[in-house]
């Protein structure tokens, strides 16, 4: 096996079989990979199904807190964990820029590979493809995914049920991840403890919607941030949004970086944080579930769902002014000074 | 979080208040100008809190917004060249030039990269040898000292495929400028960065001469309402002077050292600056000694044909003379998404903190 990727590997020879049996059968193992089909075919069960499909490119590839491999999982698991589904199957489909080293590729797939069984999913078909040097960026990853969602959450992901009154959690601080990979990618502050936060979230928010009968709404708080989750609910129910600073989970770390360069944190991607919405009577319920669970210690009532200011996001700051927020608009840049 | 939640704290805000509302008596036009203090009254809400007496304008503070639409278009003419790349802080992207705006240039092939600091700017031009690297050089006195280290940087060590277009601007000639203008203000919340470097001797001629009560404040909440009972106070005792506000980072003589690595790089020129056009002494431009590393001397580019829409009032916004919601291209034609003014464009413009607030606003 050669140590670098060749234009080769990509043409459906006999250096892509040994490229897939080598890296990618080997390491994901699993009964559908290795029956080699151009369809992984499984039994279907008598719910809904949920689909979804999300690429990854990310610069650098190894960041601290995860990888691009473990994006490619974490990312498409919690998509299909926030519509209320059991998460089950994965595809994946690689880019490969040629001269990529194939020790770089085993261990994004054998991270693949560790967060795929930590969220108890396959990844039961792939595709390879190799394009030549200088038209990509080393990797990059799709991942599809499929899962069951039960009857009685299959309205979970449009938003209609949410009502006035209702409270909005998040499952920790928020920015972590955008602030990790910035800081990473520019080399800022080299001793600067940000991580990013990218896990599986399926195994805390299974264990809400076991145990919480009035969950109205989930999503994953990736690009857009906060901000643009909460402009996503405010548009789709019509209804305004109330958030309070003081209560806005934010690592020391994520507020030093944003303070420093003039970043808006809200703004800023996660990739295992989530928004929860949920009754009234059941908050207190749904945050003492969320903090028990591993990837929830940090969860915190943010706010809550108004008639007020429809369409509109309104914070109390922390000095008790109020202000509108914003949905990010286009590339986030650094303020000058 | 140290330095950050002492100066939040809402007991201490809710005290500044009391007293502000117990002592503005009159009718207080204070004007700040410094983007960084546009932004932070609109991020924490502060006008929500004051009386209605007291009215918070924003000046010509935002370096991007008072850069004149010239200098996007030589920017943009520069990017154009051969083996040219632009290292801009990322503030100037979406500024619109007359055609277009430099992202969409980037959009077209150019090689236009962000970068965080002038240095860095540098670092490409040593990375790439072999390409002229242009770092468009804007700001006030804050930002100035950092690209005259640059500049020095890049002469002692030769690096010729260096440049820098300087649009460096001073604050006193515009502070002069609004009060030219004759826009009803009875203070300033003078700029804590600029004032880090110059230190308040500038600003003296503001309560001496024009009995404007001047204030130099940092960028906390508490630090901006201190600094705005500070103000109510000259005013209602008809004591103008320059007081400091910002006292655990800015020093009556500024700081020496950055002073004089500016002075020692940078020579004064006339500018011309959005709003207010060219104002004498206003600029700071490469000296002789570094004019092989000044974009404007290194490379000719042609005179854009300034056509800026007409219907945009960012001039008279930088001036003071009128608030963003009078514009008719407000909100409708020009927004965020889609800005026609620089002052909608960058985050410390007023345009953009105006409209970010306006719903909650229109609604109460």
């Amino acid at each position: 096996m050669k140590h670098k990727i060749e234009l080769g590997h990509g043409s459906g020879g006999l250096m892509t079989r040994e490229l897939i049996n080598e890296v990618f059968t080997k390491i994901l193992d699993n009964r559908w990979l290795k029956a080699e089909g151009d369809s992984a075919v499984f039994k279907s069960e008598k719910e809904h199904i949920a689909f979804t499909t999300d690429s990854y490119v990310i610069t650098p590839m190894f960041f601290p807190g995860g990888d691009l491999g473990k994006l490619a999982v974490c990312g498409t698991v919690n998509d299909l964990a926030v519509a209320g589904a059991r998460p089950v199957y994965l595809t994946a489909g690689f880019i490969l820029e040629e001269g990529l080293s194939l020790d770089v590729l085993q261990k994004i797939v054998k991270s693949m590979k560790k967060e795929a069984d930590k969220a108890g999913v396959n990844v039961v078909a792939g595709d390879t493809k190799v394009v030549k040097k200088g038209q990509a960026d080393g990797m990059y990853i799709n991942t599809s995914g499929v899962g069951f969602v039960d009857n009685k959450f299959s309205g979970l992901a449009e938003g209609k049920l949410i009502c006035k009154g209702d409270v909005i959690l998040v499952n920790g601080s928020l920015g972590d991840h955008e602030a990790a990979i910035i800081n990473a990618r520019e080399s800022l502050f080299e001793t600067s403890p940000l991580i990013s936060d990218c896990a599986s979230l399926n195994g805390m928010v299974g264990s809400l919607l076991e145990q919480c009968s009035s969950v109205r709404f989930m999503r994953d708080i990736t690009r857009g941030g906060l901000a643009g989750i909460l402009q996503e609910i405010a548009d789709m129910t019509n209804q305004g949004v109330e958030i309070r600073e003081e209560w806005l989970p934010f690592s020391d770390p994520v507020t030093a970086f944003c303070e420093t360069l003039g970043y808006e944190p809200l703004h800023f991607a996660n990739e295992g944080k989530c928004i929860l919405v949920v009754s009234p009577e059941e908050a207190g319920k749904a945050l003492a579930l969320m903090q028990a669970h591993e990837h929830g210690r940090n969860a915190a009532r943010i706010g809550e769902i108004t008639a007020e200011h429809p369409g509109g996001i309104v914070m109390e700051t922390s000095v008790g002014g109020k202000r509108i927020i914003e949905p990010p608009v286009a590339e986030k840049v650094p303020r000058i000074c | 979080m140290k330095y950050i939640t002492e100066y939040r704290n809402k007991q201490r805000v809710e005290k500044l208040l009391d007293a502000i509302h117990a002592e503005a008596t009159g009718s207080y036009h204070l004007m700040e100008v410094c983007g960084s203090h546009t932004h932070a009254i609109r991020r924490h809400g502060l006008q929500s809190l004051l009386p209605d007496q007291i009215r918070l304008l924003s000046g010509p503070g935002c370096p991007v917004c008072v850069s004149d639409q010239s200098y996007i278009d030589k920017i943009i003419a520069l990017a154009g060249y051969k083996d040219m790349i632009i290292a801009t802080f990322g503030d100037l992207l979406r500024v619109p030039g007359t055609e277009k705006s430099l992202q969409v240039c980037r959009e077209e092939g150019a090689d236009i990269r962000v970068v965080y600091s002038p240095m860095q700017a540098l670092d490409l031009a040593k990375q790439y040898p072999g390409r002229q690297v242009i770092f468009p050089a804007i700001g006030f006195e804050t930002t100035a000292p950092s690209s005259a280290v640059t500049l020095r940087q890049a002469k002692s060590a030769n690096q010729n495929n260096f440049s820098l277009l300087s649009a460096h601007k001073l604050m006193p000639p515009a502070m002069q400028a609004v009060i030219n203008e004759g826009v009803r203000l009875n203070g300033y919340i003078c700029p804590g960065h600029v004032s880090t470097i110059t230190g308040s001797g500038i600003y003296h001629v503001f309560p001496e001469k024009y009995n404007v009560a001047t204030v130099i404040a940092g960028f906390e909440p508490t630090d901006i309402l201190q600094a705005v009972l500070m103000l109510v106070r000259q005013i209602n005792n008809r004591n103008f002077k320059t007081e400091i506000q910002y006292i655990r980072a800015v020093r009556p003589e500024g700081n020496p050292k950055a002073k004089a690595i500016m002075n020692d790089v940078f020579v004064r020129a006339d500018d011309s600056w959005r709003g207010f056009g060219n104002l004498p002494n206003s600029g700071l431009q490469p000296g002789p000694e570094y004019a092989g590393w000044d974009a404007g001397l290194k490379f000719t580019i042609p005179t854009p044909q300034k056509t800026e829409n007409g219907k945009c009032i960012c001039g008279e916004i930088l001036q003071g003379k009128k608030q963003p919601e009078s514009c008719t291209l407000f909100a409708s034609l020009c927004t965020p998404q889609n800005p026609v003014g620089a002052c909608m464009v960058s985050a410390e413009g007023s345009c953009q903190a105006h409209y970010k607030y306006r719903n909650y606003e229109t609604q109460n």
